[in-house]
């Protein structure tokens, strides 16, 4: 691939509610951010790129209310309506497409709608959501054909929670750090069996931006920049019925297009840290699967013995990942920005020493159907 | 209502009642598989000529072969147990816009004669007494009581 770079981040401070600040001051926030970070003020920035959904925000056409906050004002501009991992992929093709410097944001406040009614009209009108089902009722059923597919018990699900959210501590911008043990998770009480509430993603709101460039508008960032290696993604069928639950088929083939890009063809060695877009914390050993850190129906194993814990051999969400926070959309963007983060030795406090390569996956629609994979740094 | 002092001191501007209604079209397939429940039912499948999957329910287009399909196959109201899930949250039912009473359960299920799942109610909410690979029968809304929807099939039920 070309030669492309993230040069400049930014997140906001992620919360369960943020009342002093509308979505486009969130975004205002990121865009003044990711634009410090890389020495840059927006007359540096050639293209905007913005991703909102318009159901989140109960209103038409939801990205023209941030641009002023974005600062495409009299830019070339257009929009992403879908996960930021996705977002940034358009943003990385602008670049490829000759324009210099692309500044992408994202924002969500799921503080101002109600969840299930949104993510119910996912479905099908026709044929599904009359049953009421939404992003956690179907996560459940495919939690459960996981659990089934592999022999797993809710005790090893809940690892992933106990992890992430211990992770949190040391993420500043992180809503929900939490001293929590698998007996808590275990005695919380269930949503959709055999998913409890330790096991799902809080309710946030939050936004995030990132800035990418060509080699020659990169040369400012000097060694800031981190390299994209692979970006690729895949969809699986629409109807859950169509679909193999169990099975990460689709975020099987967006990894292979990501690697290929990338080089890399043994990603449980060339891999040195995984950002995962774990909304429920079963998604994180199935999403490892998938990305194949571990093969089919190990990661539970692997997360018991610590390989994923910020101290093992492949960190996974040392960040906190999703459990910690999920503005939805901005979500698989913050997993971008964690793994620059990470490759620039920038991370802080839950910075993993050595960091030279990392994967970040997001992902839209129900049980993760569309899948989005970067990788990110690593060598020349 | 009595927020914390945060949030007294920021307004919220809320949407009220506003409603965005829709109709959508069923379509010829849909009005099919629906119109077979509501007057006869009974279940129909589509099967792909070229790889030979049978879709419940209807439609016009096998994704993976983006091939036509119109044969149309019977399928019976029997099948088996995919995956399933007890649900305990408290949630405004989309159709009827009231507080369905919990704990209900939904099911993934693998009708005999086809290959692919339908997603409805099963009536049971011991996840303990239910497991993959059980068998499930359909149980329909009374005749005449039906409207060709989803609805007109109440849950499927352990067999
Ligand atoms: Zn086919």
């Amino acid at each position: 691939m070309e030669r492309v770079a993230v040069i400049g981040v930014g997140m906001t401070q992620f919360a369960r509610e943020r009342p002093a600040e509308t979505a486009a001051d969130l975004v205002f926030e990121a865009c003044t951010r990711a634009l410090e970070d890389a020495r840059l003020s927006i007359e540096d920035v050639d293209v905007v790129i913005t991703g909102s959904n318009d159901f989140f925000d109960g209103r038409t056409i939801s990205s023209m209310a941030v641009m002023d906050a974005c600062g495409s004002y009299d830019k070339n501009v257009s929009t992403v309506e879908g996960d930021g991992t996705f977002g940034a992929a358009h943003a990385l093709m602008r670049v490829l497409a000759g324009w210099g410097t692309v500044l992408y944001c994202a924002h969500h406040k799921g503080s101002e709608s109600v969840m299930p009614l949104i993510t119910n009209a996912m479905f099908d009108p026709i044929f599904e959501r009359f049953l009421g089902i939404e992003a956690v009722t179907s996560a459940a059923l495919q939690a459960r054909a996981y659990m089934d597919r592999w022999g797993l018990d809710e005790e090893t699900l809940a690892l992933v929670s106990v992890k992430n959210h211990g992770n949190a501590f040391r993420n500043p911008v992180a809503q929900l750090p939490l001293e929590t043990t698998v007996e808590d998770v275990m005695g919380s009480p269930y949503i959709a069996d055999p998913l409890k509430r330790l096991d799902c993603a809080p309710v946030t709101d939050g936004a995030a931006a990132v800035i990418l460039a060509d080699r020659e508008h990169a040369r400012s960032a000097g060694s800031r920049a981190v390299r994209v290696r692979g970006v690729g993604y895949s969809c699986d069928a629409f109807h859950l019925g169509d679909r193999d639950l169990a099975d990460p088929s689709a975020l099987r083939d967006a990894a292979a297009r990501a690697y290929r890009g990338a080089a890399i063809d043994d990603p449980a060695r060339q891999i040195d840290l995984a950002e995962v877009s774990e909304v429920f914390g079963y998604m994180e050993l199935m999403w490892c699967e998938g990305l194949g850190l571990c093969g089919p129906g190990e990661a539970g194993e692997m997360t018991a013995s610590g390989r994923t814990a910020r101290d093992g051999d492949i960190p996974v969400n040392v960040s906190g990942g999703c459990l910690s926070a999920n503005p939805v959309l901005v979500s698989g963007l913050n997993r971008v920005i964690e793994c620059v983060l990470q490759v620039r030795g920038e991370a802080g406090e839950h910075q993993v020493e050595g960091v030279r390569t990392a994967v970040a996956q997001g992902f839209n629609g129900p049980c993760g159907q569309s899948q989005c994979v970067w990788v990110l740094g690593g060598e020349e | 209502m009595s927020d914390g002092g945060v949030k007294r001191m920021y307004l919220v501007v809320e949407s009220g009642q506003a409603e965005q209604p829709f109709r959508w079209s069923a379509g010829t397939y849909g009005s099919r598989f629906l119109t077979a429940i509501r007057d006869d039912g009974t279940f129909t499948g589509i099967k792909c000529p070229k790889c030979g999957h049978v879709y419940v329910p209807l439609r016009r287009v096998c994704g993976p072969c983006f091939t036509e399909m119109t044969e149309l196959v019977p399928v019976s109201n029997e099948g088996t147990l995919v995956t399933f899930s007890v649900v305990s949250f408290g949630f405004v039912d989309p159709s009827t816009g009231k507080h369905r009473a919990v704990p209900y359960g939904y099911a993934v299920i693998k009708l005999d004669g086809a290959d692919s799942y339908l997603i409805h109610f099963i009536d049971e909410t011991d996840p303990a007494k239910m497991k993959a690979g059980d068998r499930v029968r359909a149980v329909f809304e009374d005749e005449g009581e039906r409207t060709g929807s989803m609805l007109d099939i109440k849950h499927f039920e352990l067999v």
